[in-house]
């Protein structure tokens, strides 16, 4: 008789992914005494290490029907070049990254400009959870579980004025913490920016966490945007700077080259990129790729904002 | 040492340590978060190190005073096509999934697609005529003519690369560098030999 001893299994066959999540959680509980313990495992269940947000709220902005990718998927493939241009780099190269004390600074056209604290981002609005998909220029996308709340409650705080037609973002940016920042072939800050009625549209995502607990420093701690109709590029990390302005702003992707990454950039199947198609997308953990959908599938929200634009132009 | 058979099995041996090192990282879960992008770059980056490798084994042999590198040369070559097709498997495959229509799309009109696809389809005659009975009935001289097609390679697997990175291109200037040298050496050989040295006949500078 053949007995398969369970040492013939690997861990990966016997844990699905909902429980390495389960995994998180409980490490997340562990006791503060055990935290020197935990300085010693590897720096990938070092970067599990999160505040856990008390009260986070369900939001109606939800994808309801979607898979969330693992936590261990979203956290050790980054595109965060002020960390390494290798996806793998920022999850090692951005652990030590200073995200206390934080402010974010929302100044230009408007009347009351001013610097918040990160504990006063934290209170303006109550948090929400917002399952978004996230679709990279690359043509791969994850599902990931957002917390915060609409940039519109920050921006309605200094009252923009009339002249406030734009909004310009900018990332935190200290060569002696991102040493490997020079070599990415990018000027920084990175800089982004968007037009005032999509910065204002209640989808344009605040974010300060995900997975119920604050956002490591790979995807950008410790406050962010997410546009989950737009390539990831847009959605700014690590965010210090918000600017009201009246002309279009300086975007990074766009400056660096225009011919392939627009102001704009909003997810759409029928614009190629010139060095690859984006009608189909590679879901992380999926081995077919699936169709790729205008506005990354958010069309009944956003599409009124471009009434009238030709697309094919302003990609 | 180079001469015996040792020598040759231990070569063979290094050269497949690729595919070992990327089997134990599909066994160990570490081929990152998109598993598929890994490979294709993983094979990617081979086939061009190989194609690197197999350029620089004539100047090697004239640097070091090794000539009996020469009998490395085919096996290395080899590996490179060996390499070059896992990555071109990768791609039809596991990324476009056997898609002819997207792929010969990509092929027209994706430019680093389309240098990619040179570079592989010009190590197709040199793979095919690679034994001593294709240089025999070929003739040597036109055997050489034929082969020098990995020069054609090179750049267009350089160009392949340079075209696929977003903004970090240090990798693809380096193996650019690598390429300009080991082809700028040929071109110096080249035009020394080509001076005419009336007095000495240098007759039969085999290489
Ligand atoms: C039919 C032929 C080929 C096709 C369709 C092809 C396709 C690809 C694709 C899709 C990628 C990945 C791009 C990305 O991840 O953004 C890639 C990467 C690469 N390929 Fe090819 N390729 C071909 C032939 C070659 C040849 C012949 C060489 C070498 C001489 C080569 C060297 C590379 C290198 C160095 C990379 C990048 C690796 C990295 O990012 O580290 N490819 N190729």
């Amino acid at each position: 008789m053949l007995i398969k001893k369970p040492a013939d299994l690997r861990y990966s066959e016997i844990t699905p992914k909902a429980l390495y999540l389960n995994r998180r959680n409980f490490l997340a509980g562990v006791p503060a005494a055990f935290l020197g313990a935990r300085e010693l495992m590897s720096p990938s269940a070092r970067a599990l290490a999160g505040t856990k947000f008390p009260n986070v709220q369900k939001s109606k902005y939800t994808v309801g029907d979607e898979k969330i990718n693992s936590y261990q998927e979203v956290t050790t493939y980054n595109n965060f070049y002020e960390f390494g241009t290798d996806k793998s780099q920022p999850a090692e190269t951005a652990k030590n990254f200073k995200t206390s004390p934080w402010s974010v600074s929302v100044e230009g056209a408007c009347a009351k400009p001013r610097k918040f604290t990160m504990d006063e981002i934290l209170a303006l609005a109550p948090l929400e959870e917002r399952i978004y998909r996230h679709r990279c220029v690359e043509a791969w996308s994850i599902v990931v579980p957002w917390v915060g709340y609409s940039l519109s409650v920050l921006l309605n705080q200094v009252q923009p004025t009339s002249k406030a037609n734009y909004v310009a973002f900018e990332t935190y940016y200290d060569v002696k913490q991102m040493p490997l920042g020079p070599r990415g072939g990018l000027p920084f800050p990175y800089v982004e920016g968007l037009r005032m009625d999509e910065a204002m549209h209640p989808l344009a995502l605040l974010s300060v966490g995900m997975f119920g607990e604050s956002l490591p420093p790979q995807d950008g701690a410790p406050v962010r945007m997410v546009l989950p109709w737009k390539y990831g590029f847009k959605s700014i990390k690590s965010l210090v700077k918000i600017k009201l302005v009246s002309s279009m702003p300086t975007a990074t992707w766009n400056a660096a080259n225009p011919s392939e990454y627009g102001f704009y950039s909003n997810v759409n199947p029928k614009v190629d990129h010139p060095r690859w198609s984006q009608s189909s997308e590679r879901r992380l953990g999926e081995f077919r790729k699936r169709p790729t959908l205008m506005f990354n599938g958010y069309g009944d929200q956003v599409a009124s904002l471009y009434n009238g634009m030709d697309l094919k132009k302003n990609y | 040492m180079l001469k015996t058979r040792w020598a040759k099995a231990l070569a063979f041996a290094a050269c497949l340590a690729p595919i070992f090192l990327l089997a134990w990282r599909a066994y160990t879960q570490h081929l990152t978060a998109n598993p598929i992008e890994f490979i294709t770059r993983f094979t990617g980056t081979w086939t061009l190190r190989f194609v690197v490798f197999t350029l620089a084994v004539t100047p090697l042999r004239k640097l070091l005073g090794m000539p009996d590198l020469i009998r490395f040369r085919r096996m290395i070559g080899l590996f490179a096509f060996f390499y070059g097709t896992l990555h071109l498997i990768t791609y039809i495959w596991l990324d476009k999934f056997f898609d002819t229509g997207e792929i010969w799309r990509d092929v027209l009109k994706r430019p680093f697609i389309t240098a990619g696809f040179t570079a592989f389809v010009l190590m197709l005659p040199l793979a095919a005529t690679s034994t001593a009975g294709w240089i025999r009935r070929m003739g040597g001289k036109r055997w050489q003519l034929l082969h020098r097609l990995v020069y054609v390679t090179g750049i267009a697997g350089v160009i392949h690369y340079y075209w696929l990175v977003k903004s970090d291109i240090r990798e693809p200037a380096f193996y650019g560098a690598l390429v300009g040298v080991l082809l700028l050496y040929r071109a110096a050989v080249a035009i020394r030999n080509r001076k005419p040295k009336p007095a000495v006949k240098r007759a039969a500078a085999t290489s």
